[in-house]
């Protein structure tokens, strides 16, 4: 091994362990931890310094230590020397490729904290990897290679750092030795830096000198660098750093109280409690507070714990608390200090990380999760993407895998939520598709739109209600989806002439009519398809408030367009009426001759042909077209709604 | 445990050296035990929220004993609102039959207990049948329990730091309806946001002790009086030498080989396995805090005992894994 000067550290350690072993575990019990994450490219020694840090603080055992040195001589990059990078790099795969894939988590203690590390990848398609590695960190360890100094990825990885609020950053100016540890080297790649990070709005950094593969500035202060000590320099080890810097959850500790309800808990009459892990600030009992988004307020009468009532719970504890009155309260609400609420939206600025191979949907509707509030949320075009090598703007109609964007968002319903600069918890959230049930992006807040506040729905005195009373049916929408030339337009016909005769209140949107008007402005790109999807979802809700009963002839061919159409409406209004025809039966009736210019690449993005058709799993009415008649079909769609309503 | 809960103004006592810590706000600064115990708590708190059906996987040794504290912790007073499931080999010690059904009448959960029938009826034992005993029982054992009572999620006390290819692995890990991992596509897990969403059919395991270390678990079994099986405890029992492993003739299944007598040892455990394949290791220690002066004097990792990760090289669990092994 290169260095022994740094297991004095270490030696201390086993003697107080082999002495005292019960002061020992009182050191230990009090331990704070700091979870950080080290970024840097493949060849600035990221792995080798996370080994040279488990290896210092003796995490690594013989066992290991034999595997490591026999694995050393087999694939290792460093000769006869033992390769610290082998211990950290983990997967199969990517331990024949030599590089680090994925996030991986390591551990190790000194006397004064737990660390967990998050190992991040450097390369630009692990963007993803990065940003949920940082997102968990308080602090971030960039690391340079003194030969090589700020590089695109440095600049890359301080803005991603940056991105998701680590206030914590790190320099770790590498490779020290091979530049004969020369303070102009690093006081070049200072200068540089320093301009680089005021020009993002980093207010703060701190840098040093060392080297992971000989261990200065590691663990003791390296006689290498003597100039270091020199009072414009910060002077300390790396590990000394880490042990003192302040951890967030002491910083959440400060703001006004937050608790996002996981879980109501009620073993019986006499016990009403609401679970959460606290997001900001701290609660006692006798403390006023409001839950929102009703906005109700109440008094805390106990903080439960199973190992008693607490008499003060702080950030980052799980907890249970329970109220003076008997006020709504479920998972999803947010528990507030009562002077000092969040504010609730539905509409917001933010920025997007995209996380998934497929891009971006403008108007699509995701799932979209924050703290613990799940919603279905749409996002619009991007006003720009970032490039994460020159931050620089660019214009941007979709956000690809690993891009990094800010976009307008929709929810279906208000939200509780604070900027994610105030409040992690509360600003940051993850979209997840519908159909893969995949988590594609993640994004945080930055400011409600303003017009989600000045919007308010005026009251009516004739209410939905009334106008359906007045027409003696229920409303409803009859949602017809089918490959082009399946029989909607037939078959809707046809139910609607049968509605009208028994005196009901119909009215039918066809695709090919809502198109020469109200959708006239609307092509054919996946965009403008779901814009056209959402416009007719409205005009049908405002139909069915009207008190009629609709009926839609469109393709409507994705899934997650039809569900954002039934969540507009209320429970038991939306039929999907599936009109299931083979796409070759479809395409030998051809009524219209499209499959024919589909088939011959006249017509691009025709569904069935080159844009697939989803077919729903579970539509409440299917027909059959091979089967029955329309007019069969017909009678079998009215009877199932009207035998419904 | 008053050492874990939230602290006003106790006075510590002396620390080994002044800085750091002491200087750090008390009222305000968890203690790591503090962190990892709440975000445990949070994970066993939002599976129960967003799945259909859970269930936490109780193998009865020291992570499984914490991971059970835990989830009595996070619903009190409520006990956990979900089943204790032991998939069994038959081969467990003694002493882990014992436990368990102890800590399952006082946690007031069902018990269920899995045992698989084509191994029964085959008589696989670890002694004639090597690497297909841990296929057969526990991976096989473990996806027919899963699939017969429906579940939804399960809890396993798997950590981050025991093994290189679970250190990348997901709190939150997506099985198909098969079972299978796939290490390459693993859904990214953002602050403290889990994804639960699955379609029918597919599951996830959680393992809601990722960040503890071994360290951290005896600790926390220590502060908190958790139960444990007495095998960790250093204590004479009859025990053979085999292939450099100090295995324990538990009962009058162990086959001895010709030649071979007993002998009277003091053996602790550091990991429980099935007893054939779980060596122990010589110790004097019978207290838990000179379990922990033992385990961080020594030199060797906690899994060196387990015959398990020696199968298929250094990569051996990630293929156990993507099979379906928890």
């Amino acid at each position: 091994m290169a260095d022994v000067e740094t297991k004095e550290a270490v030696y201390v350690t086993d003697q107080l362990i082999a002495d005292d072993i019960d002061a020992y575990l009182v050191q230990h019990e009090h331990k704070t931890m700091l979870r950080f994450i080290t970024c840097g490219s493949v060849d600035d020694g990221k792995s080798t310094l996370i080994g040279r840090l488990l290896y210092d603080s003796k995490m690594i055992f013989e066992d290991q230590l034999d595997a490591l040195q026999s694995d050393s001589k087999k694939v290792g990059t460093q000769g006869q020397e033992i390769d610290f990078a082998l211990l950290v790099d983990g997967l199969a795969a990517e331990r024949e490729q030599g590089i680090t894939i994925d996030v991986a988590y390591r551990f190790f203690n000194t006397e004064k904290r737990k660390f967990i590390v998050a190992d991040c990848p450097g390369h630009e398609q692990y963007t993803r990897n990065m940003v949920t590695g940082a997102s968990t960190a308080d602090l971030a360890v960039i690391l340079i290679d003194a030969r090589k100094g700020v590089l695109v990825q440095t600049r890359r990885h301080s803005y991603l750092c940056h991105l998701i609020g680590i206030k914590n950053i790190v320099l770790a100016v590498n490779k020290m030795d091979l530049v004969g540890y020369s303070q102009e080297v690093f006081d070049k790649i200072l200068a540089d830096y320093t301009e680089f990070a005021t020009s993002i709005g980093i207010e703060s950094f701190t840098a040093l000198p060392i080297s992971g593969f000989k261990g200065d500035n590691i663990t003791t202060l390296s006689d290498k660098t003597p100039w270091y000590k020199a009072p414009q320099y910060a002077g300390i080890t790396l590990v000394e750093h880490l042990e003192t810097v302040e951890v967030l959850s002491s910083v959440d500790a400060d703001k006004p109280f937050r608790l996002p309800v996981q879980w109501v808990n009620r073993p019986n009459l006499d016990f009403r409690g609401f679970s959460g892990l606290i997001a900001t600030g701290s609660v006692k009992a006798g403390d006023k507070i409001r839950v929102l988004p009703s906005g109700k307020t109440s008094e805390i009468t106990r903080v439960v714990t199973y190992d008693g009532d607490l008499d003060e719970a702080v950030a980052g504890q799980s907890v249970t608390v329970c109220f003076a009155d008997e006020i709504d309260c479920s998972r999803g609400s947010v528990i507030s200090i009562a002077d000092n609420p969040p504010q609730t939206a539905d509409q917001f600025e933010a920025t997007f990380v995209w996380m998934a191979d497929e891009a971006m949907v403008p108007g699509r509707a995701y799932w979209l999760k924050i703290g613990t509030q799940m919603v279905s949320a749409t996002v619009q075009e991007p006003k720009y993407e970032v490039n994460v090598n020159t931050m620089e703007k660019l214009a941007a109609k979709t956000l690809e895998l690993n891009a990094i964007g800010v976009a307008e968002l929709t929810t279906d319903k208000q939200i509780v939520f604070e900027a994610y600069a105030d409040n992690r918890t509360l600003g940051g959230f993850i979209l997840i598709d519908k159909m893969t049930n995949a988590t594609v992006a993640a994004g945080m807040i930055h400011f409600s739109l303003r017009r989600s506040q000045n919007v308010h729905w005026q009251a009516v005195d004739i209410d939905r209600k009334q106008h359906a009373g007045l027409k003696n049916q229920r409303p409803a929408v009859l949602w017809f989806t089918g490959l082009s030339g399946s029989g909607k337009s037939t078959i809707a016909n046809l139910v609607e002439k049968k509605l009208h005769r028994m005196n009901r209140h119909t009215f039918l949107l066809d695709g090919d009519n809502v198109r020469h008007g109200l959708n006239k402005d609307l092509g054919f790109t996946e965009a403008d398809r779901i814009e056209n999807i959402r416009r007719v979802g409205e005009v049908s809700k405002l139909m069915t408030d009207a008190g009629l009963i609709v009926i839609t002839a469109f393709i409507s061919p994705f899934q997650a367009d039809r569900e954002m159409v039934r969540t507009m409406l209320p429970e038991g209004e939306f039929f999907e009426v599936f009109i299931d025809t083979p796409l070759k039966v479809a395409e030998a009736r051809d009524v219209k001759g499209l499959y024919k210019k589909a088939r011959s690449g006249e017509l691009k993005n025709f569904t069935g042909i080159d844009s697939p058709y989803e077919a729903p799993r579970n539509p409440e009415i299917r027909i059959d077209t091979t089967a029955i008649s329309p007019e069969e079909a017909a009678n079998l769609i009215v009877d199932t709604l009207l035998g419904d309503a | 445990m008053s050492s874990l809960r939230f602290r006003k103004s106790k006075s510590l006592k002396p620390r080994q050296q002044a800085r750091a810590p002491a200087e750090e706000d008390l009222m305000k600064t968890l203690t790591h035990l503090e962190r990892l115990e709440a975000e445990s708590i949070h994970i066993i708190r939002e599976v129960v929220a967003e799945a259909e059906k859970p269930v936490m996987l109780y193998s009865v040794g020291k992570d499984s004993a914490v991971m059970l504290h835990l989830a009595r912790k996070a619903f009190y007073p409520s006990p956990p609102p979900f089943p204790l499931l032991h998939v069994d080999t038959t081969w467990k010690f003694k002493a882990m039959y014992a436990l368990r059904d102890k800590m399952a009448r006082e946690s007031g959960m069902e018990l269920l207990v899995y045992q698989n029938p084509e191994a029964i009826e085959k008589g696989i034992n670890p002694f004639d049948h090597g690497a297909l005993h841990t296929d057969m029982w526990k991976t096989e054992g473990l996806k027919q329990a899963l699939d017969k009572y429906g579940f939804d999620a399960a809890f396993g006390g798997a950590r981050r730091d025991e093994e290189k290819s679970r250190a990348k692995e997901r709190i939150f890990s997506f099985r198909t309806s098969s079972h299978g991992w796939d290490p390459k596509n693993q859904r990214p897990e953002l602050w403290n946001l889990y994804n639960a969403r699955k379609a029918r059919g597919e599951s996830i395991r959680v393992f809601p002790i990722s960040n503890w270390t071994e360290l951290d678990i005896w600790q926390y079994i220590h502060l908190n009086d958790i139960p444990i099986v007495p095998l960790y405890f250093a204590e004479k029992r009859p025990t053979v030498e085999r292939d450099g492993m100090l295995l324990m003739v538990d009962d009058e299944r162990f086959p001895l080989q010709p030649g071979e007598v007993p002998v009277e040892r003091s053996i602790r455990f550091r990991t429980l396995g099935c007893y054939p394949l779980t060596g122990a290791v010589e110790s004097e220690a019978k207290t838990l805090p000179e379990v922990i002066q033992e385990t961080l004097l020594t030199t060797t990792s906690e899994r060196q005992g387990r015959a398990i990760d020696k199968d298929a090289g250094g990569a051996g669990m990630e293929v156990k894994k993507q099979q379906g092994y928890f």
